[in-house]
């Protein structure tokens, strides 16, 4: 209980708390229209930025979103140009993300102790600019998500019948590329670049394995992503634990159980 | 514009007047451009897919569309809708150029089954309702009227008691006339549908070809059907194609009952009809 009034773990459980709701919920999206890998990919060029940040004396966390909008639409432009190899796009702006991040790291070789927390998190030394922050791209995904939940559902389960009911497709994947972008920089500091993406997957991978409707699965995906993340700081706090890594194998032990039940109700 | 208006003001109920409108638009002609495609050109790395076709569909038309594999069947579907812009010519709908065409609700759209992920997390009713996500419902909630014209067209295709189902766990003829219900469901007057018969049994694609004759027959739509599947066509619209151009052939039975069309809506309609 000492754990709860420190400080630090409260403003951690806040961050933790938003962020389990719009990771989850932009993943499920994502997952649906094949595009599971793109929040490694985005974090990763993320990364670039915010050692750009870092070199250039700017609120990391800012120029890492802006290295991540210009990713997605590298990565839609790149979509276009090879239809049929949507995978092909991700790998290619990843590695060059990587790249970027690895020549930024030797040019500014004094920061390395910080940017080391944006590879692996640090959601102990999250300030309240940050929570802001973080806060700020919760009511922007949720509020986008609310008013447009009917042509989302379309759009994910559907594109080309969306495209012909009269949808403007352009601002929906703007739109959409700009929420995933929002969601991964600002997870980046709580999880780490490395672990966005099972923030992102391993909740939508549950929730598919459970739901039969498209409303179950949303809530569900939301539920579980709470779950893991309040529960995996919990115990991460308590027993001295890597928060990030905590968090996601009780992620991939949520699934192994979502696996399994739906194996039992099935047989 | 013509035939639309006339056919709002005979369900209306000028029933005195029906006979004698039915026969003035029988004589002009009738029946208002639906698609028109003139001299439309297509190639995809320089491999030209579509040659100066020039194709018109009228109203109450029902056009099968039949072309071997790669002979531009789907580009051309894909142009009528929008997906896709001609490299030359143009395509219109309802007499607009389909760039300033807006009123996409006018407009059902049956995809490929094999397009969709069976293991998408959505009911029955969940699909057909997004039938009505289009331009003009953004920014709309789902009303009390929506959900009620998803049970009639849930209804009308006689899958009524499926709607809570997943789509993925249904079979692939009951997965069709989930999509026909989701393109019925906004009332359209155009319906495409794009290889319906593909992937289910015989006796389930003579019992969907024999429904898609019977709404042709009975109810104010046009359709325009892709499909490789020539005995079906054949048997409906007939041995002779009523124009090729390069490897596509377009078949065409024009349906002029218009005593059957007082019934404006036709989910209703089809209800009635059971």
């Amino acid at each position: 209980m000492e754990l709860l009034s420190a400080e630090f773990f409260q403003r951690a459980l806040i961050g933790g708390a938003l962020i389990a709701i719009t990771a989850p919920l932009m993943g499920l999206f994502l997952v649906l229209r094949r595009l599971a890998m793109i929040g490694d990919t985005l974090a990763h060029v993320s990364i670039a930025g915010v050692a750009l940040g870092f070199l250039i004396n700017v609120y990391p966390v800012a120029v890492g979103l802006l290295f991540a909008i210009a990713a997605s639409f590298g990565i839609e432009w790149l979509r276009k140009a090879y239809r049929t190899y949507a995978e092909l796009s991700l790998a290619i702006i990843m590695s060059g993300g990587i790249a970027l991040a690895s020549l930024l790291f030797t040019i500014g070789k004094s920061f390395n102790q910080n940017a080391n927390s944006f590879w692996f998190g640090s959601i102990y030394t999250l300030d309240y600019t940050d929570i802001y922050v973080i806060l700020g791209v919760t009511v922007v995904v949720l509020s986008m998500v609310l008013i447009h939940k009917k042509e989302l559902f379309l759009l994910t389960f559907d594109e080309d019948a969306a495209a012909v009911s009269g949808l403007p497709m352009k601002y929906f994947n703007i739109m959409l590329s700009i929420l995933t972008a929002l969601v991964v920089s600002a997870a980046i500091k709580i999880v780490g670049a490395l672990l966005v993406s099972a923030l992102l997957t391993i909740p939508a991978a549950c929730s598919l394995a459970l739901s039969r409707s498209f409303k179950q699965a949303v809530i569900l995906v939301v539920v579980i992503g709470e779950a893991a993340v309040l529960a995996g700081l919990w115990i991460a706090g308590v027993a001295n634990l890597a928060p990030g890594g905590t968090v996601v194998l009780l992620l991939i032990a949520i699934l192994a159980v979502s696996i399994a039940s739906t194996r039992l109700i099935r047989t | 514009m013509n035939a639309t208006a006339t056919d709002a003001t005979t369900a209306a109920g000028a029933t005195e007047t029906r006979a004698a409108t039915a026969a003035k638009t029988a004589q002009a002609g009738c029946h208002q451009e639906i698609v028109s495609l003139s001299g439309v050109s297509f190639s995809y790395d320089n491999q030209p897919i579509l040659q100066d076709v020039s194709f018109r569909i009228m109203e109450r038309d029902f056009v099968g569309l039949i072309g071997s594999n790669g002979a531009g069947k789907t580009t051309l579907l894909r142009m009528i809708v929008g997906l896709t812009r001609p490299q030359k010519g143009s395509v219109s709908l309802f007499g607009t150029p389909a760039a300033q065409f807006k009123d996409w609700n006018l407009i059902g759209y049956v995809p490929q089954r094999s397009h969709f992920n069976p293991l998408f997390p959505a009911t029955v009713k969940e699909v057909v309702l997004s039938g009505l996500y289009g331009r003009k419902k953004l920014f709309r909630r789902i009303s009390k009227e929506d959900v009620g014209r998803c049970d009639d067209a849930l209804k009308a295709l006689k899958i009524e008691d499926l709607g809570d189902k997943r789509i993925g766990a249904l079979s692939g003829g009951q997965q069709q006339r989930v999509f026909l219900a989701r393109a019925l469901i906004n009332n359209p007057k155009l319906l495409i549908l794009d290889e319906p018969l593909t992937g289910i049994d015989i006796e389930t694609q003579q019992n969907f070809f024999h429904m898609i004759k019977h709404m042709h027959q009975r109810h104010n739509i046009t359709f325009l059907m892709v499909s490789h599947d020539m005995d079906m066509v054949r048997s409906y619209l007939g041995e002779e194609p009523k124009e090729r151009s390069g490897k596509l052939s377009f078949y065409v039975r024009h349906s002029h009952d218009l005593e059957d069309c007082q019934g404006t809506d036709l989910l209703h309609s089809l209800r009635k009809e059971g």
